[in-house]
């Protein structure tokens, strides 16, 4: 949704900057004074740059690439089926990036592996191109309900041009009632 | 910049957390804002002009959840959040252990959707005393009583009440600086602690007895607990259960990490295993590879039948088939000496494994017993339809059976089960049918709300908290931590908590 306001500022931008270019003379203030950004909302999410010593907690992911190279489209189907085809880049976070782009995945521990509530589920081929999961992400998969052979932690999955056109898949629930892996029938 | 922001910006500053303002805030925007068909990208207005209140009562998870839940799917929704205590967030505060602080990052979450708008922290409210349900249901179109558990399961069994036996929730709350239970003391003047129960609690309480104190004095334990702590002279501590490794409650990260604590060794006997690495296979993945640990910790651990313990070193055992008959204590001195146990046996039935006593009997002796069986609510409010076996209200999907406009989430509801994010599944369910109900106009609208019930307080002389209030509390506590490394050094008194909320601004 950012993404055609985005190029519209963009747009908007560019001719901005065209214009001061070609003549800096007086006359030319009065259409510097009449450029409007096309919505403030757009650019204020921007505005949490990185701080110096790395980004953190979804700050990367709201980066856009910075080039094609840098781009990695994957798929993410949600708990009503719907396809959300979404644009990444090489590094971002499965589940940061499904945050940004407001698709239904919580993510309540912050990807500090205590918890599975974004808990994905990988096509076969894309899963066998990931790194294993550590023990400890393991031990929170065993408390995911609907767990599959081919299921991971969202915030453990960092994008590669590898993973171009992935689907990741949303389970119908991401937590457990029973501590003895029961699951509930579903209402 | 909406002044939405420039709020954001002042809260966070002076924190010296400054990563987390780059999240707090486009969280913040991320939950708050919802998207027109068009593109545009509006805020939400700030002026309150919705049709629904809706009064959660309870801080914790649940209420939390709940709120988030309902504010997602209903734009004209507006949720005030009620408390009992000054500070918000419940068992995440007051029940995850001080040495699993990631556990507790849900809380930025919570924070964003306290300062969004449509949602109100109202601290220091007493159902009861207060307020009654009855007066919330007449303000507010919608009730949700998300007010955990603030009871015990009993054993029912003779010693039970004596000196030196203490509900593992209690010891929680001391070590997590729980205003009620602050002046708890334990008896750590013994080398052995039985705990009565298998669960993340029970291993919780064992963990915080035998961790060495140079870990946890960097946490945000309670004052209380660290020093006494420091004297312990507590070195085994036992987890006894009516069933079988099979039956255990606790999952595989708490442990993990009890077997890998430092300075410790586990202690299981060799014979409680046996055939069990048959049924592993069968085993669904959830249990499998928790009993795959357990079975492996067992081969490599010491016995206590064969080996005599150093005695130097700690260690924490577990001891399976044993029901607790009686607590015994001394004659003289009246402390607890020890606990007679039945010995079980198991029969499945119907798919349920039950423990059958045998007719034998097993003394255990040690100085200190916590009983961890389980979590209980109690009945807040008489009118409120309770079930007092199960200890939760009489609900049908979150829906409380037969008082209009009333509803309820999380260990209330269920029953005092699961983790925190139980309670997340458990919340969207009675949000949902709460908002199926907003539909179908069985739930009054246009009630007055927060005001109604300020008015309400004022005239009895309550004194709300709320959530830049706790924010006070939450920056002095940071700064008192820092003065001994720590992240923050719990306030477990409630005159010195609204001392601090209601602190004139220009004092900081």
């Amino acid at each position: 949704m950012a993404a055609p306001m985005r190029r519209v500022a963009c747009r908007s931008f560019l001719a901005f900057s065209l214009r001061l270019h070609q003549n800096t003379t007086f006359k030319n203030f009065k259409s510097l004074a009449s450029f409007k950004l096309p919505s403030a909302t757009n650019f204020c999410r921007r505005i949490h740059v990185s701080k110096a010593g790395g980004l953190k907690n979804g700050e990367f992911e709201m980066q856009d690439p910075k080039s094609e190279d840098d781009v990695v489209n994957i798929v993410y189907i949600d708990r009503d089926d719907v396809r959300h085809e979404i644009k990444g880049k090489v590094g971002d976070n499965v589940m940061y990036l499904a945050h940004r782009y407001d698709i239904d995945i919580e993510g309540a521990c912050e990807a500090s592996l205590a918890c599975c509530t974004c808990h994905v589920v990988l096509p076969d081929n894309f899963y066998d191109k990931l790194s294993e999961p550590t023990e400890e992400e393991e031990d929170m998969l065993d408390l995911a309900p609907f767990l599959t052979a081919t299921s991971r932690l969202g915030c453990q999955v960092i994008l590669t041009k590898e993973l171009e056109g992935m689907e990741v898949r949303l389970p119908q629930a991401t937590r457990n009632f029973y501590v003895d892996g029961h699951v509930p029938e579903p209402h | 910049m909406s002044p939405k922001k420039t709020r954001v910006l002042t809260i966070t500053v002076h924190n010296n957390v400054s990563t987390k303002f780059a999240s707090v805030m486009h969280k913040s925007l991320h939950k708050c804002q919802w998207r027109k068909p068009t593109g545009h990208v509006r805020f939400l207005s700030s002026q309150q002009d919705s049709s629904f209140r809706v009064c959660v009562v309870g801080s914790g998870p649940a209420g939390f959840y709940t709120a988030q839940s309902l504010l997602k799917n209903n734009p004209n929704v507006t949720v005030d959040i009620l408390e009992k205590l000054p500070v918000p967030f419940g068992l995440v505060r007051y029940g995850v252990a001080p040495d699993h602080p990631e556990v507790k990052n849900v809380v930025n979450q919570f924070t964003n959707l306290a300062q969004s708008g449509r949602c109100n922290f109202l601290g220091n409210i007493n159902i009861g005393t207060d307020v009654t349900v009855k007066e919330l249901l007449n303000g507010y179109s919608a009730v949700v009583l998300a007010y955990g558990a603030a009871s015990d399961r009993r054993l029912d069994i003779p010693g039970e009440d004596s000196e030196g036996v203490i509900s593992a929730r209690n010891f929680v709350g001391w070590y997590n600086g729980l205003p009620q239970d602050s002046e708890l003391k334990p008896n750590l003047n013994t080398d052995t602690a039985v705990v009565i129960g298998q669960g993340n609690v029970a291993l919780d309480v064992a963990r915080i007895l035998l961790t060495p104190i140079e870990i946890l004095q960097k946490t945000d334990i309670s004052e209380n607990a660290i020093s006494a702590l420091r004297r312990s002279k507590v070195k085994q501590v036992y987890l006894v259960g009516r069933r079988g490794p099979l039956e255990v409650s606790f999952t595989i990260k708490e442990l993990r990490e009890m077997v890998k604590l430092p300075g410790t060794k586990p202690i299981l006997d060799r014979s409680d295993f046996e055939g069990i690495d048959k049924l592993i296979p069968g085993l669904p993945r959830g249990r499998k590879r928790l009993i795959e640990l357990l079975y492996k910790t067992a081969l490599q651990s010491s016995n206590s039948q064969d080996e005599r313990l150093e005695t130097s070193q700690a260690a924490w055992g577990l001891k399976f088939l044993r029901s607790p008959l009686e607590i015994i204590q001394d004659q003289v001195d009246q402390q607890v000496k020890g606990v007679r146990f039945a010995v079980n046996t198991l029969q499945s039935q119907d798919g349920q494994t039950t423990a059958v006593p045998t007719g034998e009997e097993e003394f255990m002796e040690c100085g200190l017993v916590l009983k961890s069986v389980g979590y209980k609510s109690i009945r807040l409010d008489p009118i409120v339809p309770f079930d007092h076996m199960k200890g939760i209200i009489r609900n049908t999907k979150g829906k409380v059976d037969g008082i209009q406009g009333l509803y309820c989430s999380g260990w209330v509801k269920r029953g005092a089960v699961g983790v925190i994010l139980s309670s997340l599944n458990d919340s969207i369910e009675t949000a949902k049918t709460i908002s199926e109900d907003f539909t179908t106009g069985h739930i009054q609208h246009n009630n007055e709300g927060k005001d109604y019930l300020m008015k309400l307080l004022n005239n009895r002389g309550v004194k709300t908290v709320t959530f830049t209030d706790w924010l006070n509390i939450d920056e002095e506590e940071r700064q008192r931590g820092q003065l001994q490394s720590k992240p923050r050094e719990k306030i477990s008194d409630i005159t010195e908590m609204l001392k601090i909320a209601f602190r004139p601004q220009h004092e900081k």
